[in-house]
Parts: structure tokens; sequence; C-alpha cells
């Protein structure tokens, strides 16, 4: 039997595939490793592949296939996890020097979700080290390229988990979203991610950056496929208090229930004077595209969005530097080789470990949080992201999602921003007001720009509106073919 | 005036435990600075009688019964731990012995 395409396969088919015998999992761990093999060289997506679980995996499922059992409605796909996802027994290291070597001893629970529908792990991706970074150039391990221009970023923070969909070195794969980490390097990369509302899917084994705005959720190829993941990663977990005791929505039917009557409302302050001219021209008519699917489309305002990147850094600074106090190299990772005394041992071991961003957010974060400036600093970014949060509240008293572009810019050159730690954090300008207010948003491909760059459509719901979200994006990709296009193979060499 | 000062990241590093060198005491200064100018559009802010936010969504933390669970065992726990003795997490001493030199004698045992 010839091995399966998989370049640009969907979970769907691959899925449909391994149930009706067309073709066993483990040619398609193949198909991807060789895949892998041949072209992450070039893209930089893995940080790990773990070729033997992988095919050990896939056997076992093709085993039980054999035998006539049900293996789950992902039953044998290979998908991948961004390194922020613990998992037992392999490596897990957040893209950071610090965590080298850390082989965790219990799974996570989007993951262990994954793998028990029957999904098989083909490794760990690229990331920006703790998941701090919108272009992937803060890993540890070198960046990622995009794999529609290699010359540019594939976004961040989980530019790994986008770049190996959307170059087709899985099928599909989780990331995290904090301020934007998954739907900014979705529309980099031009494939399809959602933010699930906070507390949707749990945090149980994710490792923490910002506690209050760590969104794990999905990638793929299309809004199906992300719907398809999203049903078998969300849902309450007693291992996380935060996690949402409310049942799963029906994703994948929201897919194709269709708009008629649909409010979409579109916020006027994400359509500024200055805005990148390809974008906005794909955005309009991506909104003309709802429109004529049954849509109803009216403006709408937020009016504290100027005052949500500014909050946002407060507030996941401030979180951050709680969070990462706990690499000192005593019980995990790192540790310096001199140190004489304990606080040596913590200090030296942390100067040693972590990269510039995180120590930036952990000394910004540290000074916020202090005596004496607590009021003015983080006190009030809670105040304001209330009323960042309040905003969203009375646009969904009139509109069932919101529609806006998902990046101010297209894919931008490696080492472009990287000199300018403020205009890195302006790239997420779009997309840290819905994770402020902790509500659904998704983005997905809706053109491309003259140079060939994805640009990305981002669809906001309200607090578990998920299948909302998902209604606009299936109607959306319905009507278009976007979604279909895919980055060519070759030449996939790095550039000098 | 610079908003935040050399000493001050040094201080705060040092309440951080976070060991920076000279050159990135003074890049981050001067990050932190231009970092720091930008937020200070959300001090001024009027937040009116809003109530501070800190979860996305509202929650109250549950209780779960008290029920044991199987442990992760010693080995697993220690696993990755850089240095063990035993059953512990090794570290350099903290206190120094008495008729021993000082602090730094432990070292890392």
């Amino acid at each position: 039997m010839s091995g399966p395409d998989v370049r640009g396969a969907s979970i769907a088919a691959l899925a449909e595939g391994v149930r009706s015998r067309r073709w066993k999992s483990r040619d398609l761990v193949e198909a991807y490793l060789d895949r892998i093999a041949r072209l992450d060289k070039a893209v930089g997506s893995y940080l790990l592949v773990d070729a033997p679980g992988a095919r050990g995996h896939a056997d076992k499922v093709d085993a039980a296939v054999a035998a006539g059992q049900d293996v789950g409605p992902l039953g044998g796909v290979p998908i991948a996890l961004k390194d922020i996802f613990v998992t037992r027994g392999i490596e897990t290291t957040c893209g950071s020097k610090i965590l080298r070597g850390f082989i965790p001893p219990y799974e996570g629970t989007p993951s262990g979700r994954l793998a028990a529908a029957g999904a098989v792990n083909l490794g760990k991706l690229n990331m920006d080290e703790f998941a701090m970074g919108s272009s992937n150039e803060n890993s540890s391990r070198g960046p990622v390229r995009n794999p529609w221009a290699l010359d540019r970023v594939p976004g961040g923070s989980s530019g790994g988990s986008a770049a190996a969909v959307a170059a087709s070195l899985c099928a599909g794969s989780l990331g995290t979203d904090t301020g934007g980490s998954i739907r900014q390097p979705a529309a980099l990369c031009g494939v399809a991610g959602m933010k699930p509302t906070y507390g949707r899917v749990s945090r149980y084994g994710v490792i923490a950056f910002a506690s209050s705005l760590d969104h794990p959720g999905p990638f793929g190829r299309t809004v199906e496929d992300v719907a398809a993941l999203m049903e078998v990663i969300a849902g309450h977990d007693p291992l996380d208090s935060t996690s949402i005791p409310a049942p799963v929505g029906r994703y994948r039917e929201a897919v194709g229930a269709g708009i008629a009557g649909l409010r979409v409302g579109v916020p006027d302050e994400y359509f500024q004077a200055g805005m990148d001219p390809e974008i906005e021209a794909s955005v309009r008519q991506a909104l003309e595209v709802l429109a004529k699917a049954g849509a109803q489309i009216s403006r709408v305002s937020l009016p504290h969005t100027q005052y949500a990147v500014a909050t946002y850094y407060l507030v996941c600074t401030a979180e951050a530097a709680s969070n990462l106090a706990r690499y000192d190299g005593v019980r995990f990772g790192h540790r310096t080789p001199q140190a004489a005394s304990l606080d040596e041992l913590y200090s030296r071991t942390r100067g040693e470990g972590f990269g510039s961003e995180p120590k930036r957010r952990i000394i910004l974060g540290t000074f916020v949080l202090r005596a004496g400036y607590y009021d003015a600093y983080y006190g009030k970014a809670l105040l304001v992201r209330r009323k960042i949060a309040d905003d969203f509240s009375a646009a969904f008293s009139a509109c069932d999602v919101l529609v806006t572009p998902t990046s101010p810019v297209p894919a931008f050159r490696l080492g472009e921003r990287m000199a300018d730690p403020l205009q890195m954090y302006l790239a997420d300008i779009y997309t840290v007001a819905p994770a402020l207010a902790g509500v659904p948003a998704m983005s997905q491909c809706c053109g491309f720009t003259k140079a060939g760059l994805p640009i990305g459509l981002q669809i906001i719901g309200p607090p578990l509106g998920e299948e909302a979200v998902f209604r606009a994006a299936g109607a959306y990709q319905n009507a278009t073919d976007w979604h279909t296009r895919l980055p060519d193979d070759l030449p996939m060499t790095a550039p000098r | 005036m610079p908003r935040i000062s050399a000493a001050e990241v040094r201080e705060i590093a040092t309440l951080a435990r976070l060991r920076l060198d000279d050159a990135e005491v003074e890049r981050m200064t001067h990050e932190l600075d231009a970092i720091l100018g930008y937020i200070e559009t959300v001090r001024n802010l009027d937040t009116g009688s809003a109530l501070p936010m800190t979860h996305a969504v509202p929650f109250d933390c549950p209780m779960r019964p008290d029920d044991p669970k199987p442990p992760l065992s010693v080995d697993e726990a220690l696993q990755n731990a850089p240095r063990r003795e035993g059953s512990f997490f090794q570290v350099p001493r903290m206190v120094p012995v008495s008729g021993e030199a000082g602090p730094n004698s432990g070292g890392e045992g």
C-alpha cells in the first residue's frame, strides 16, 4: 500500500481514513516523519521529534482498528504539542535553557485528553521562551521560520505550532494564548487557531506564564479541525480550580450551522487610521462575505481598547514574576555549577538559565508589584482590565460575535522588531483585549498580501460563546477558499 | 526624568533573585523606561467605581472531597533534582555550623 499524501490533509479526512482502514495510522506517522526530516531543517518548528513514541502509539491504534475497536474521534491522527505542555517521560523545556533536560513525571490534561481520543503525538514544538514573545525569536533553541516566507517570522509565542500546521508537518497542534500567542501566529502562518474562553480548556500540566491569562487551545488547517480538537480538549477538569464546569458545545455542528440573522459587530477602535491597507481591505471584504451569508453587520465601540496593551503588560509581568519564581535550581532544570550559598544558587541559576525576555518581564513584574508601586501599577491595571471586560459585555448585549483583524501587520522579517521590545509588544494590539476579558476568539485566513503573506481574520464571541464563533468562522470558510492554499514545499532551504 | 534608574533595576533584580551583568542592567534600564512610559497612559485613566478584576471569569474557589489519591513516588518526585541526597533535594548549606569558617564552607556538599 502506498503511503497517504498528508500535505494539506485535514484531521477529519485522516481520522476517517484510519477508521475505514484506507490507511494505517503508522503510514500517516511515517509520512509526517518523512516530511519533518526533509522540511523542518528550514522551518525549525520541532524541538523534539518522538519517532519511537509516535510509531508505538500508532501501532496500538492500528491494532485496535484491526480488532474492530473504537479508536476515538482523533484515532490515529498525528498531532504535535507546543513545548509548554507537560508530557510524561518526554522532555519539556518551554523553549528555555532553564528547563533543558526536564522529564515530567506526569501528563497534563490537554495533551492527555488528545491521547485518550486517539491522537498520536509526533513531538514538541518550538516557542518563545516561557511563551513570552510575538515572533518566536525568543526561543532558547533558535527561531522558527514562516513556511510562506522563510526570511519572516511565524508569529509567537506558539510559532512552532502554527508553522508546523502550515507546512503540513503535523495534522493539528496545541498552543497557548496569553495575549495573542495562538491567534497571531495562526494569522501570520495562514492557519486557523482558537483561544477558548478562559477556563474552558484545563491549564493542568500547562507551564504557567500568567495564570489569569493563560488559555490553551488548538491549531488546525481548517475551522472544522479546530472544532474537532476543541471538542476533545474542552471540558471541566477537577485538577484546575479555574476550569469551568459547563457542558462542552457541539462545535463541529456549529461550523456548518450557517449564520442567518447572526449579529456581527465591527469595533471602530480596531480600524484606526494608519492600519495596513491590505489587511483592512481583506477584513472589509470578509465582512461582505459574512453579510452575504446572512449576517447583520453593525458598528460597535470598545472604548478602552487603547489601554489594552499597557494593561496586559502590567498584569502579565506581575503574574510572570510570581510564576517564574519556581525556577531556582533546586527541584528541576538548570542549576549553576558555582554557588557558595543558597541565595547565590538562586540568583546565578536564574541569571544563567533565563533569556532576556523572561528577565525583562521578571524585573518589570517585580517592579509593578513592589510595595509603594502596587496600587499605582498592578492595582490600577486590575481596574482597567475590568473596564475592558465591561466594553465586551456591553458590545455582546447587541451582537453575537465581533469581527476584527487579528494582527496589524503581516509576517515581519526576522530581526526586524527584536531591538525594540515595545514595538514587539504592539504586535499584539488586536489580540490582548479579548485575552484580558477572557472571551473566546479565533483567527483564520482571510486573504494574502501582494507579497504572498497570509492575513488573519479574528472572530470574537461572548464568554462560552465558542459555538457562535465557530458558526461565523465556518460560514466564512464555506464561502471562501483561502484555507485550501498551501505554502510551497520547495525550495524549503533556510536563507543564509 | 527617567522613570527607572540602573540602581533600581539592580535592587529589583536582587529582590527577584536574578543575577544580571552590567550590560544587562544598562540595556534593561533603558528598555524598561520606554515600557513604563508607554504604561503611563493607564495610570491616568479614571476608572470610576470599577472593581478590580483578578480573573477573567468569576469563580468561587471550589472545594473538592479530601480523598487521598496515589502520589508520585519519592524517586519520581526527585527524578529531575539537580542534586539529591536520599529522599531529599540537596542545596548549599544555609547556616554555618559552629566551628566552621563561615557560610561558604558548606559549598555544594
